[in-house]
């Protein structure tokens, strides 16, 4: 039996179940030693198991063309060899082939846990900015000058607040 | 000043006696986030200059952190082979952590309850681990830590996919909540496997901490959440909780069954590993796991007068190979630590009574 990682005999064999689904994995000993299969930590297994069922998936989505990562230079064909990804940019480059394995790897494809600070912030305040905006549209239309000029100052104050922002 | 790790490190002894709620069940409680920096290769992709570079600018904005004021702070290529063999055997760094070296490091704070990875799989791995089952805590304070750490890192972040990690099975949360749980009890009554299977069915995952099902070293098991992506963390972790409390609910039954339906087995389990521990000469790491790990069930089951609980999680740590070096200040030969070895828990052992059955419950 050949190491599902590269043509070397495959001297560790594993079997998981995951959601009710056996897996089964060949590796030989350096591909299961730098997997981290035999990390008692544990964490590692798991990730291979769906990473290389994954990296498949992927792969067959691809419809023949060799997507390349702009950033980091990261192919497909590198992904298949090692079920990870290059860089963070590798998520756009990679995203419509992604798309199908995320699905059937995850709850859902839509994070909807923890947002760092910063970007909530910029999300609500991009939110309250728009509002102001169709506030404004709304009294000029109603001719309520005296409203519009106030939602104007509040918007010129929004405007020096976020330039006053120190940068991360 | 730079403080050697030994001299940092809190003892066995310390280790062993922390406690927890449900711990003569659920060992410790472990939360981990997986967070990248912005415009940066993953690690496996990463050339050697901005790994380092990683390593500059995460080490010094993780050491500033209030829950950091204490720390041990270092680069994996200045530790010994026998100082990351010794924070893995304490379960502080992964396997293939141990194996880095240029580029990768580690933060750990003061009590041993929060640690970080630099250049592991991910940029960073946060870790915190608390003692029992303790995961909305442990969560919450990962979250304050990885919310102060957000405002010195531009963490790679996409709207939709969340924090964005090398292995797509961590996107979005980035977070892998696991319990590290002794079951002795539902190992002894063959019930074990049927609840691996059970909590697999969930979409979680269970397995030997140390080996597969039933051939778990030391009886451990460990449960963790599978799915990163689509749930919030208070999700997540309130599923796992919810998981490991009805494991410990079986747990707890499986014990109470054995002392009620097949006490001379378990007395006879426990009296022989008190009787092999108290007199071999020579003893494999793996053996004294699961006689220790029997011992550990007896004294949840008050069926070990004068041996404490914090002292058999003492030897738990000290039997372990590296730990083992540490105390004898040298390197040791596989069969010396198993001379070794024995000759500790002889000594350990020394003057512990046998098994005392509880009293007989007098129908009045
Ligand atoms: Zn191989
Ligand atoms: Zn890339």
């Amino acid at each position: 039996m050949k190491c599902s990682q590269c043509e070397s005999p495959a001297t560790v064999h594993l079997t998981e179940i995951i959601d009710g689904k056996t897996k089964k994995i060949d590796l030989c000993e350096s591909c299961a030693k730098e997997k981290g299969v035999t990390d008692p930590s544990g964490f590692a297994l798991a990730d291979l198991l769906l990473g290389l069922g994954a990296s498949s998936e992927i792969e067959s989505s691809g419809e023949g063309k060799q997507l390349v990562c702009g950033a980091c230079g990261f192919t497909q064909a590198d992904f298949k060899k090692s079920g990870r990804l290059g860089c963070p940019e590798c998520y756009s480059t990679f995203a419509d082939p992604l798309e199908a394995m995320l699905k059937q790897m995850h709850k859902d494809t839509l994070h909807r846990g923890k947002v760092p600070a910063h970007l909530k912030e910029q999300r609500e305040r991009g939110m309250k900015r728009a509002d102001l905006q169709m506030q404004l549209e709304e009294s000029i239309k109603a001719e309520n000058y005296e409203l519009a000029a106030q939602i104007r100052d509040q918007l010129k104050q929004f405007a020096v607040s976020t330039a006053s922002r120190p940068k991360e | 000043m730079k403080m050697e790790l030994n001299e940092f490190l809190i003892s066995a002894e310390e280790f062993g006696q922390r406690t927890g709620p449900h711990d003569a069940i659920v060992l410790s409680s472990r939360v981990r986030l997986a967070r990248n920096i912005v415009g940066i290769p993953f690690p496996g992709r990463a050339d050697r200059e901005s790994k380092q570079r990683v390593l500059e600018t995460v080490q010094p904005a993780v050491e500033s952190l209030p829950e950091m004021k204490s720390h041990f702070s270092g680069a994996m290529a200045d530790l010994k082979a026998v100082e990351k063999q010794i924070l893995m055997e304490r379960h502080l760094i992964s396997r293939e952590h141990a194996a880095k070296g240029a580029g990768s490091g580690i933060v750990l704070n003061r009590d041993e309850t929060l640690c970080v990875m630099v250049n592991e799989e991910d940029h960073l791995r946060i870790q915190s681990i608390r003692p029992g089952l303790q995961l909305k805590q442990v969560w919450q304070r990962i979250d304050k830590f990885d919310s102060e750490l957000e405002a010195k890192i531009g963490y790679a972040f996409s709207d939709k996919l969340g924090y964005l990690t090398a292995c797509p099975t961590n996107l979005g949360t980035g977070i892998r909540v696991s319990a590290m749980l002794h079951l002795p009890g539902l190992v002894l009554n063959e019930q074990v496997n049927q609840i691996i299977q059970a909590v697999n069915k969930l979409g979680h995952t269970v397995r030997g901490f140390y080996g597969e099902g039933t051939e778990a070293l030391g009886h451990i098991f460990q449960v963790s959440n599978q799915m990163t992506l689509g749930e919030t963390e208070a999700e997540i972790v309130e599923r796992i909780n919810k998981v490991v409390l009805q494991i410990v609910e079986h747990e707890a039954t499986a014990r109470r069954t054995l002392l009620e339906k097949k006490p001379n087995e378990l007395f006879n389990h426990v009296g022989r590993a008190l009787g092999v521990t108290a007199h071999a000469h020579i003893i494999s790491s793996k053996e004294a796991m699961n006689l220790l790990s029997l011992l550990r069930l007896g004294i949840s089951m008050n069926l070990m007068p004068g041996l404490e609980r914090s002292s058999l999680d003492e030897l738990f740590l000290l039997i372990q190979p590296a730990h083992l070096q540490q105390t004898c200040g040298e390197k040791l030969a596989s069969e010396q630590r198993d001379l070794v070895r024995a000759g500790l828990l002889r000594k350990r052992m020394k003057g512990v009574k046998g098994v005392k059955p509880p009293p007989e419950p007098s129908d009045a």
